[in-house]
């Protein structure tokens, strides 16, 4: 089946490819015909002519293909690369294999072959100036901005030593190793000279960060060492370009000019180069981060100027012939953390999705055009011996580059890097685009043997992409190289690590020493007085703190499982039914409440609910009356206002559940998120995850407990308030918790509906479906209500409702500050009801 | 070398120190001149006010629950002997050293380790952290970023989150637990002490 599919893609792939094929011809025919247009007889000819200005009658349709071409021809090979991706990732047993790199440069061959047979040369291949200019920077960007940036900065001296040693080294040595084979004669001849060799060493040094990243993310190796490549791989990027120009530039000067003045001056100009571009970016994102600050009304396009200035800093810094992918990398690097504190959440969100649609789209581009470029038969100079001996040594030179400097480095880390993640280190040296984008621009007047090195470097890619990529998933673990622990984000966790740092820092100065610690714990200092001050806005610089930016998204998680949880159940009216009906609504209900009120107060009074509640619960107990305990009496009694009750309360919810607000606007996104709802929602969450956590603690059966909360919530709303004034409510209760002694009867009735549905379903039925069940069932107890234990796995999101003010206990954000352990009252709460709700389960069941 | 080992020499108990800690003769020595630079008036041991007067100890705002781990319960110094004991917490595990099953948990194990962390938040010593304790590590770290509403509940879930056996606060045991995936050697060791 899934072949079929696979098949009938492929089908379709193939038909959207000929479009552009056929253009290709066309466009061939085109330019061969030049600016003659006349003696043609191809359907596209006809049309052109149209196009000729002398019309004798006004045209309806005009075929304009030339003012479209390029865009077209650019939009529709996207399409097709796209597609390929498409293909490529309909079967994951074949992508579990053959990682998806090398899986598009297999179909990259396919579409050149069909462009081939169709123009008989190459039309189309990866030109270095669309791939420098359009192609690259996104990646780089996203990559750089997606970062794990805490463990980027504590292996930069690592990252470091291996990006600019380390390709030094194997620019150095590949190119002198290949010229001293071809003096030796292994190669033939050829017109390379020395400096040639060297300039293509520095070409084949560039370790590419794109195919590293496609196919380590499909290895899960641990973080260390996955830092370690994909940050080497960045970075190496940046200094193989930089090498690069400086090789080209002695090749151009040639050699009898150079002299130990120039080579100090190729040495100076590697190292302004390099550490000029990252400064620029540096600066580029501290511009970025300054303007996020004040970019709160224009939210719509907030993303877009991180994307633009990235990109400007590319291009400045190629302006300023400084090395432009490490300045963009730093930028991306640098400004992660203040632009994500200040930019709005959703911006956020905004910005890496579009990032990853344009790396990925454009990563996906490169390499198909990898594969297309290939199929050209002007580029092919084989020589075995130089292809052959290329291969070895980028391979040889690399992994003893690479133990080289480990050993070097495991001299003053504190975790070695261990034998295994060495070896997977300089095995992860895929060589990718960005060295056949070095190889394409080179110039044939300097270098004679162009051709012969861009298929040599093409080979070396596929060899690397491929072969490589293909071994490295079976070679990692036949090597049991340590994978990536999967740990979940926990409070304790970043706590912990909190005080740890701490432990060690006061430790360290204790000692006298200035270690790793010293270095963080200053940065940290001076990044919270200046760095902050200056990037971030004030709100942000409020919650920078990555222990309650722990906290809060933990909170949005369980805020969304809540939703999910609620859709499964197949409604999600449980949001809804709250403690918010406003002030009308109780008015009108307090009047009938007046009436079967007073017995509900009565049982609950009774109860100590906690120690903020004793003194209220005791002025109601003067109040009123003790009545009946009959349940059921009052289930029947309520039922009219029962139905009355939703009604209103259908009325009083938030506006924007009805879909009366318009569904477009030019400048803001969709506004459905009213902040009080928000609010509610998470409170909601809070309490349910709260409630889930204690009823799996008590093991408390749901059904008992709802049976009984709706009573407790009836008496504690109005009390907990006069009881406790200076309690805040920071998430906007404030009007409801603070209404007048006169409301809190109301609110009461606002209750009661709901409990005197509920109090026999005991969790199962969802108050949106109340109406409906009362109507059909109103008198008999339904088969359900006499089980009580069939509710046991009831969710949290549906015992909810119910149980609004034993949660509110627990509910840490609305807990006033005097209050004793929350959760040990809500214990003693439980434990002390458990006796009391035995009768009252009781004649429910009855 | 001579300076060394007469150094070494007006040490007690070096030999056993060495053995205890798995500290070599040269890390000794460093601690010790660095022991002796803080007890400013040669008394040979150790007060609080002596960390106290650590210039860059100030900033660390969970300052006083380290210095009081130096001192055990009731007493108000702390020799050199001891001092070293709890640096050897700080000493990452060295993996080459042959492991001789019958010498007892080195000092720089991963429980001790855990242990350390542990009483830094167990102020009253007994076993368990409380709500309270970890409020009040929270309020000294988080300062004022964050409203006191907030703390709380970030304590509270905290708590709940390592919470196994529901008593409301968090065991060793439980502690432990909830670090099992973290890499305490990492986390907790000071690379010159290697």
């Amino acid at each position: 089946m899934a072949l079929l599919r696979q098949c009938a893609l492929l089908l379709a792939l193939l038909i959207v490819f000929s479009t552009p094929c056929k253009v290709a011809a066309l466009e061939v025919d085109i330019a061969e015909v030049g600016s003659n247009y006349s003696s043609k007889s191809t359907a596209t000819e006809t049309s052109t002519n149209v196009t000729t200005p002398t019309i004798t009658t006004l045209p309806i349709v005009i075929w304009k293909w030339h003012h479209v071409e390029t865009p077209y021809l650019v939009a529709l090979w996207i399409l097709t690369c796209w597609l390929c991706k498409l293909v490529c990732e309909l079967n994951h047993s074949i992508t579990s294999v053959i990682p998806e790199s090398g899986l598009l440069i297999m179909m990259g061959f396919i579409l050149g072959g069909i462009v081939w047979g169709a123009d008989q040369a190459q039309t189309f291949k990866l030109l270095p100036v669309n791939f420098f200019y359009y192609l690259l920077p996104q990646i780089v960007l996203d990559a750089s901005y997606c970062m794990p940036n805490k463990l980027f900065f504590s292996n930069l001296g690592a990252i470091l030593v291996h990006a600019v040693i380390g390709t030094c080294w194997n620019a150095g040595t590949v190119g002198v190793a290949l010229w001293a084979c071809y003096e030796w004669g292994a190669m033939g001849n050829l017109n390379i000279g020395p400096l040639q060799f060297l300039l293509f060493g520095a070409l084949m040094s560039a370790v590419d960060p794109v195919a590293v990243i496609a196919v380590f993310e499909e290895v899960h190796v641990n973080e260390v060492l996955y830092i370690l490549v994909f940050g080497e791989s960045l970075l190496n990027d940046g200094v193989t370009v930089v090498l690069y120009n400086v090789f080209d530039a002695f090749v151009s000067l040639g050699g009898p000019k150079i002299n130990a003045e120039e080579i100090i001056k190729g040495i100076i100009s590697f190292f302004v180069v390099a550490f000029g571009g990252s400064f620029l970016g540096v600066v580029f994102a501290i511009l970025i981060s300054m303007l996020t600050r004040v970019t709160k009304n224009v939210q719509v396009i907030e993303a877009g100027f991180i994307i633009v200035l990235g990109y400007l800093s590319y291009l400045t810094a190629e302006m300023l012939s400084l090395s432009a992918i490490l300045s963009i990398t730093f930028c991306g690097v640098c400004c992660q953390k203040y632009i994500n504190a200040n930019m709005d959440e959703k911006s956020v969100t905004t910005l890496r999705y579009t990032l990853k649609v344009m790396a990925n789209g454009s990563e996906t581009m490169i390499f198909v055009f990898l594969g297309v470029s290939a199929i050209d038969r002007n580029i092919w100079v084989w020589n075995t011996g130089f292809i052959l001996l290329t291969i070895l040594f980028i391979i040889v030179f690399r992994f003893m580059g690479v133990f080289f400097l480990n050993w070097l480095l495991n001299k003053t880390r504190l975790i070695p890097i261990d034998i295994t993640d060495q070896i997977v280190m300089s095995y992860g040296g895929l060589r990718g685009a960005v060295a056949y984008g070095l190889a394409a621009i080179l110039d044939e007047k300097k270098i004679p043997e162009k051709n012969l090195m861009l298929g040599t470097t093409l080979i070396v890619v596929y060899f690397t992409v491929v072969l490589q990529g293909i071994t490295m998933k079976p070679f990692v673990q036949w090597l049991k190289v340590k994978k990536a622990t999967i740990s979940d984000l926990t409070l304790n966790g970043k706590i912990n690590n909190r005080t740890f740092e701490h432990t060690l820092t006061a430790m360290e100065d204790i000692c006298g020493r200035m270690g790793d610690n010293w270095w963080t714990r200053h940065w940290k200092h001076f990044e919270e007085k200046y760095v902050c001050w200056l990037l971030m806005n004030s709100d942000a610089r409020k919650h920078n703190d990555n222990i309650f930016g722990a906290f809060h998204k933990l909170n949005l998680e369980d805020a969304k499982n809540y939703v999910t949880a609620g859709e499964k159940k197949g409604s999600l009216a449980f949001i809804r039914n709250d403690d918010n009906a406003s002030v009308d609504f109780k008015k009108k209900l307090a009047l009938d409440y007046a009436n079967f009120m007073p017995d509900m107060m009565s049982d609950m009074s009774e109860y100590d609910f906690g120690i903020d509640n004793v003194p209220v619960v005791s002025g109601m107990k003067n109040q009123i009356p003790s009545v009946s305990l009959d349940i059921h009496e009052q289930d029947r009694k309520s039922m009219p206002d029962d139905l009355n009750a939703h009604h209103l309360l259908e009325q009083h919810l938030y506006k924007s559940r009805r879909f009366n607000r318009p569904t477009y606007s030019r400048s803001h996104y969709k506004s459905s998120e009213n902040p009080d709802e928000m609010q509610e929602i998470f409170q909601r969450t809070m309490r349910s995850r709260l409630e889930s956590f204690k009823s799996a603690k008590m093991g408390v059966n749901p059904a008992k407990k709802l049976s009984k909360h709706p009573k407790k919530d009836s008496s504690h709303k109005p009390n907990g308030k006069p009881a406790d004034p200076n309690r805040t409510y920071p998430y906007g209760d404030e009007d409801f918790e603070y209404s007048a002694d006169s409301a809190s009867s109301s609110e009461i009735a606002g209750h009661f509906p709901r409990r005197s549905t509920n109090t026999p379903g005991a969790g199962v039925d969802n108050p949106a479906f109340i109406p409906e069940v009362d109507t059909s069932a109103p008198m008999r107890n339904p088969p359900w209500q006499t089980e009580p234990g069939n509710n046991t796995a009831v969710a949290p999101s549906q015992r909810l409702p119910w149980t609004p003010t034993n949660l509110r206990h627990l509910a840490p954000l609305r807990r006033s500050a005097r209050s004793a352990d929350s959760i040990a009252m809500a214990d003693a709460s439980v434990d002390e009801e458990a006796p009391e709700e035995k009768p009252g389960k009781h004649n429910t069941r009855l | 070398m001579g300076s060394t080992s007469s150094t070494l020499l007006k040490i007690p108990n070096v030999e056993e120190l060495v053995q205890e800690t798995g500290f070599s003769p040269a890390h000794i020595i460093r601690l010790y001149d660095r022991f002796k630079v803080l007890d400013k008036e040669g008394r040979g041991h150790l007060c609080p006010k002596d960390f106290g007067a650590i210039k860059e100890l100030a900033m660390n705002p969970i300052r006083d629950r380290i210095i009081s781990a130096f001192f055990s319960p009731g007493k108000e110094t702390v020799d050199f002997y001891t001092f070293v004991k709890i640096m050897a917490h700080f000493r990452p595990v060295d993996k080459d050293r042959p492991k001789d099953p019958n010498s007892p948990e080195p000092i720089n194990s991963r429980s001790n380790k855990l242990k350390f962390a542990f009483q830094l938040y167990d102020q009253d010593k007994d076993g368990k952290i409380s709500r309270d304790e970890l409020l009040k590590v929270l309020r000294d770290m988080l300062g004022m970023q964050v409203t006191e509403e907030q703390l709380e509940s970030i304590a509270d879930r905290t708590i709940q989150e390592a919470d196994l056996d529901r008593d409301d606060a968090i065991s060793f045991e439980e502690f432990r637990k909830s670090l099992e995936k973290v890499n305490i050697d990492h986390k907790m060791s000071i690379r010159f002490l290697r």
